[in-house]
């Protein structure tokens, strides 16, 4: 039976009440939906099905529209190039005599770091192996600054990779799926990197806002920062390796200290996933939790005491014979026991007499 | 007066389209292109129907229409999940409270309440993401999204001039 030949056919709800009372459900909803959102704890499971599988999706519908786009930047590239050729040379020239004293100055260094390494037996980072993958879309927004790269999974890139352009840092995986990652840059507002000024040593949190040049927070020490000094990752807390570059120190127009990102005097297009592991995520957790420490040799308190050396007795009290042979300084071996040493590590059975 | 002549809009029309060409358009300047330096700006496409869809008529599918386009930005920009839908949302009840002050006014007008709704959106965004990350977002980056934004206001008023007057008994 159609609804309106219903009893409650003739029932007329005011079409501006039930609007209302719908706006209050989506709303009630999206509510609902920002607060079980975990996307602040960056963790592969707050990473769900939903957006894994729209992240699949969106992967080749991106690339294919980003395509023309890539071409058309190449093809301006290429323009330019033809036009500012001769500039272009005349700062590659500058640009290789100053990097050629670099490159001595780097050789002697490494020459030297390869002696002190082999004086003091130093362990070397292994090389940390890595994904090359292509960005098919981005965010640029305030509240989001992510990109999709075309590699995942089957790659091995993992949640909480580190990503690089070829001049510095942009961020880190924070979803994996079949096919494509997403990567949250240094500018969003949920990301926060350990990272240090390479001249001092001083660490500092690199802290996104969602503007292009993110913040350095928890900065210590007297004048630890200059205009233009070097930030680099610090490795601190293992997410990151140590060094990685990052940017170059500004001063804010809000008086806060900022970093210019090195990455972003390239176009992102082409990112590298290092495929790095820290040391605690290196460790055999399983071995480290075995329970098969060898045996402690504990002392027994009563031998101790006994074979303390006694107080020192007044010479007008001692016997003649006892003043020639002063008791040797080293302490003396506890005596042995008839119990072996194992019985006193032994614990004992619950409920045992004592 | 009778409502005899009034037709009922289709859903598919003045809700369907509408969401699909928002979708197509987000995802279209999401493209990385970088030409000198020079990014593709990122307008908040759902906010043309938010605003028209709210002056149109009020509805009970546009709401939650609102809340899907809002879900689909949170997911495809990689944000938090729900803050897009709760924004546009709170600029679309805004709108449909004042729409009888709104309807029939002349185009810069109703372009200077199309931003004013688009800043009520970007300030609620600005907020939940503070209350969420809590961390305060660059306003340089919440103003350039707003004014790219605001720019979008001729789609919308597309959009009212095809289905303000569809429906007749909400004019």
């Amino acid at each position: 039976m159609p609804f309106r030949e219903g009893p409650l056919g003739d029932l007329k709800v005011p079409l501006t009440w039930t609007a209302a009372v719908a706006l209050i459900v989506a709303a009630v909803i999206a509510v609902a939906f920002l607060l079980a959102d975990r996307r602040e704890t960056l963790q592969e499971q707050a990473y769900g099905v939903t957006r894994q599988t729209v992240d699949v999706v969106a992967k080749p519908v991106s690339g294919a529209i980003a395509a023309p786009g890539r071409w058309t930047g190449l093809g301006f590239d290429y323009v330019r190039s033809y036009f500012f050729t001769a500039s272009e040379n005349r700062r590659l020239k500058a640009e290789l005599a100053e990097m050629r004293q670099w490159r001595d100055r780097a050789l002697d260094l490494q020459d030297q770091n390869q002696r002190f390494k082999s004086l003091m037996g130093l362990r070397t980072d292994p090389p940390i192996p890595m994904a090359a993958a292509r960005v098919v879309a981005d965010s640029r927004g305030p509240f989001a600054n992510t990109r999709l790269a075309d590699a995942g999974s089957e790659r091995g890139i993992v949640v909480g990779n580190p990503v690089l352009n070829e001049r510095g840092l942009i961020g880190r995986v924070v979803g994996v799926s079949r096919g494509a990652s997403r990567v949250l840059l240094l500018t969003d507002i949920a990301s926060r990197t350990p990272v240090m000024i390479d001249r001092t040593n001083a660490r500092a949190i690199l802290t996104g806002d969602g503007g292009p040049n993110p913040k350095l927070e928890y900065l210590r020490g007297v004048d630890p920062i200059q205009q233009g000094d070097r930030v680099v990752t610090s490795g601190d807390g293992g997410v990151v390796p140590r060094g990685l570059p990052v940017g170059a120190a500004v001063k804010g127009l809000d008086g806060r200290w900022r970093v210019v990102l090195f990455a972003d005097q390239s176009s992102i297009d082409y990112i590298r996933v290092l495929l790095f592991k820290d040391f605690a995520q290196l460790a055999d957790e399983k071995a480290l939790q075995t329970r098969s420490l060898p045996p402690v040799t504990t002392e027994d308190p009563q031998t101790s005491i006994l074979s303390a050396p006694k107080p020192p007795i007044p010479a007008a009290t001692l016997p003649a014979a006892t003043t020639t042979a002063p008791a040797p300084a080293q302490p003396r071996p506890a005596a042995p026991r008839p119990a072996a040493p194992a019985a006193a590590t032994t614990p004992a059975p619950a409920g045992a007499p004592r | 007066m009778s409502m005899s002549g009034a037709r009922p809009l289709n859903p598919g029309r003045w809700l369907g389209v509408p969401m699909l060409l928002c979708i197509v358009a987000t995802v279209v300047f999401s493209a990385p292109i970088r030409i000198w330096g020079l990014q593709l700006p990122e307008p908040v496409f759902a906010m043309v129907p938010a605003f028209a869809w709210a002056l149109i008529r009020p509805s009970i599918l546009a709401p939650f229409a609102i809340l899907l386009l809002g879900l689909f930005l949170d997911i495809f920009w990689g944000g938090p999940t729900g803050l897009w839908g709760l924004a546009l949302l709170v600029a679309y009840a805004l709108v449909l409270i004042l729409r009888n002050m709104m309807t029939g006014q002349s185009r810069p007008m109703l372009w200077i309440w199309f931003a004013g709704a688009t800043a009520v959106a970007m300030t609620a965004g600005f907020l939940f993401t503070m209350l969420d990350s809590l961390a305060m977002p660059s306003l340089l980056a919440v103003f350039w999204q707003f004014l790219v934004t605001a720019l979008l206001f001729p789609f919308a008023h597309r959009l009212l001039d095809r289905f303000e007057d569809a429906d007749v008994r909400f004019r």
